[in-house]
């Protein structure tokens, strides 16, 4: 789960993190206040949930009350990547002689959380990984000792040498940061850039952070700032049935059991020339009621043209989805071709009840591929 | 031979008077798996499917001698059973819960490695050596013993590998599934060292996905320790970035972990990559010469 800037700023500030003055607002009105507030130059920055805002123009510097009403008019409003601008974090212009990078995050292959830094701040960090991949610290943490001070203090030390000051600073920071990203089941805490201001101190001027999805059962307040958009809306609402579901843009409906199933079936669909219409796992259940709801949901997406169902099972018995399926297609007037593919648990049952009730199956993924495809082709015809 | 169960393992079922854990002991008891016990704690005394219920792991170890566990509790009390199986001496843990929160396994896993346990995922479907052992959620009736290992990072995916392979005479010694978690117990290196010492394997097929880099990592441990052929397939080619694709782990991440550079890091050591499951057969028998 992703959050704007000014709510992890506000989880920063909570731990006592230097952060900029900001204000958030609304309105144009709104921002021409802030900056009158907070004082020339001021910042006016687009929040949303996508990367990229700066390249799109979603940020700017103003230098007075009128530059401050342009940017506002300019950048409420603005479509970044599909998002819609509908908030903007004016924050105070701070003069600064350096930029750094400071962020948190898992590394799958030491299992384990990393504190990564690097004096090379103000740039995207995976830009700076390509080309220049040694300016960056990388710190594997021991969860039995967390950030002790020893720990950051090691590592302030290698980014800022002996300037004690900074030192001192960096080591309060990085134990501040780790307890972060621990106490709200962080995947990410970003600070970039964290600059060092004119007069000497370390002051955070962006803040990212996104969460980890299976722990936010025991994280409220976090879950309290989710703003899901209308795809990420459709996506949780089919999480509360059970399914896992993706939109994508093509015409072919999938409907599969197991997420990497699911992938190799979209891309099974690609290979022969198709595009599937969304990633739809329904998960490890035979509850007949899953199927239903699938089906809706697939439907629901007025660009397709067939249904694809490839079940395999292992813990969904192909009995079970089925019977499920026959009682979809009895609930729902299905306008549109399906082609089935059931095989494993229980197969040879579920097979039987298809045919019992005359629905097309066939045997084989690449099989059950092609036909969608020409059954979608047919159906455009 | 095989690899991690086998005829001597002799599991416990924790969450076993769950919905999940009752229906898959079912299971593995019928596909000739020794499950000695499970553990439910407060319904100690009870069977289920004539296994013995104990209250902790401790209890159940000592009354039946058990070495492995499977987990089928909630992803938020699946670490505590797994440090419980760990501290009470369980060799080797398979999860399957999912969900569990990635921080819980960053916690687990130091204690596992002081314990010198071994853990299959969690969020996987468990793992089996036909005619031995099956633990977890697999569909026995399509596995046929052979000398192929596999192991894969989703569930029926690899039951559609493994299809492929039995339909085409390609049994296998074992079959794990790894998970689909960024953070998870046994990976691709562990297995491949222990497929290319298991005497019985002649060819490996590993089973990848989009997202992390764990495959880059394995084509480089290839390349350096493997001498049995290696064939591969990865999932996701046309999954968009920065969605995650069902498994917590599956997804493209600032450009990173797509799946076109996995088969160039794989292609590029020279292991076959599949295009789709059924090319799976057709490569290892030109590998193996069959």
């Amino acid at each position: 789960m992703k959050i704007h800037e000014y709510q992890a700023k506000e989880i920063l500030a909570r731990y006592e993190i230097p952060v900029t003055n900001e204000i958030l607002c609304y309105t144009v009105g709104e921002v021409e206040a802030a900056a009158q507030k907070l004082g020339f130059p001021a910042v006016v920055k687009a929040q949303v949930l996508t990367g990229g805002r700066g390249k799109a123009g979603g940020v700017k510097l103003v230098r007075n009350a009128e530059e401050a009403n342009v940017a506002a008019e300019k950048i409420l409003g603005m479509d970044i990547k599909g998002f819609i601008v509908e908030k903007v974090l004016v924050a105070q212009g701070v003069s600064f002689v350096s930029e750094i990078y400071a962020g948190l995050t898992i590394d799958r292959n030491a299992k384990s959380v990393v504190l990564m830094a690097s004096r090379e701040g103000g740039v995207e960090i995976e830009e700076v990984a390509k080309d220049n991949p040694g300016a960056i610290l990388k710190f594997a943490i021991d969860p039995d000792l967390g950030v002790a001070p020893f720990f950051a203090r090691k590592i302030a030390f290698a980014l800022f040498g002996n300037d004690m000051n900074l030192v001192r600073q960096a080591t309060d920071l990085f134990q501040k940061l780790y307890k972060v990203f621990i106490d709200t089941d962080a995947s990410l805490v970003e600070i970039n850039p964290l600059v060092i201001t004119s007069d000497g101190n370390l002051l955070a001027l962006d803040g990212k952070m996104t969460f980890d999805d299976n722990a936010l059962f025991r994280q409220p307040e976090i879950l309290a700032l989710n703003e899901p958009s209308e795809d990420e809306k459709k996506e949780i609402l089919a999480k509360e049935k059970g399914l896992s579901y993706i939109r994508l843009d093509g015409s072919i409906g999938c409907m599969v059991n197991g997420a990497g199933l699911a992938m190799a079936t979209m891309d099974m669909i690609k290979l022969y020339g198709g595009e599937p219409a969304n990633f739809l796992d329904i998960g490890g259940s035979s509850n007949p009621q899953k199927v239903i709801d699938a089906m809706n949901l697939i439907l629901s997406d007025k660009n397709v043209k067939v249904i694809m169902i490839n079940i395999f099972g292992g813990i969904t018995r192909c009995d079970d989805v089925a019977k499920g399926l026959i009682a979809a297609l009895e609930q729902i007037k299905i306008q549109i071709p399906i082609v089935i593919r059931l095989s494993g648990t229980n197969s040879k049952e579920g097979l039987e009840i298809l045919k019992s009730a005359s629905l097309p199956t066939v045997e084989t993924m690449s099989e059950a591929a092609q036909k969608a495809i020409s059954l979608s082709v047919d159906f455009l015809r | 031979m095989s690899i991690l169960v086998n005829k001597n393992t002799k599991l416990l079922v924790q969450g076993i008077t769950g919905r999940d854990g009752s229906f898959h002991t079912k299971k593995m008891i019928e596909y000739g798996t020794n499950v000695v016990g499970g553990v439910s704690p407060g319904k100690s005394g009870q069977l289920v499917h004539g296994v013995p219920v104990f209250n902790t792991v401790a209890d159940a170890i000592k009354s039946t001698g058990a070495n492995t566990s499977v987990i089928f509790v909630p992803a938020p009390f699946a670490a505590d059973a797994i440090l419980e199986a760990s501290e009470a001496g369980i060799e080797l843990v398979i999860a399957i819960s999912e969900g569990v929160p990635t921080l819980d396994m960053v916690r687990v896993t130091p204690y596992l490695k002081k314990r010198g346990t071994k853990l299959v995922g969690a969020n996987c479907p468990g793992l089996i050596s036909p005619d031995e052992a099956m633990v977890g959620i697999l569909p026995g009736n399509i596995f046929l013993k052979g000398n192929i290992g596999l192991m894969s990072r989703s569930g029926t995916l690899t039951y559609e590998m493994v299809y492929q392979l039995t339909s085409n005479g390609l049994g296998q010694s074992t079959c794990v599934g790894i998970g689909g978690d960024p953070v998870a117990g046994l990976y691709y290196e562990e297995l491949l060292q222990m497929f290319e010492e298991d005497p019985e394997t002649e060819a490996i097929v590993l089973i990848g996905e989009i997202g992390g880099d764990a495959e880059e990592r394995a084509a480089q441990y290839i390349k350096e320790h493997i001498t049995k052929p290696v064939v591969g397939f990865i999932g996701g080619l046309t999954a968009p970035p920065g969605k995650r694709m069902g498994h917590a782990g599956a997804i493209i991440s600032s450009g990173t972990g797509t799946g076109a550079e996995k088969i160039a890091a794989f292609e590029a050591v020279g292991v076959q990559v599949a295009r789709q499951p059924s090319e799976i057969p057709e490569l290892l028998k030109k590998l193996l010469k069959i």
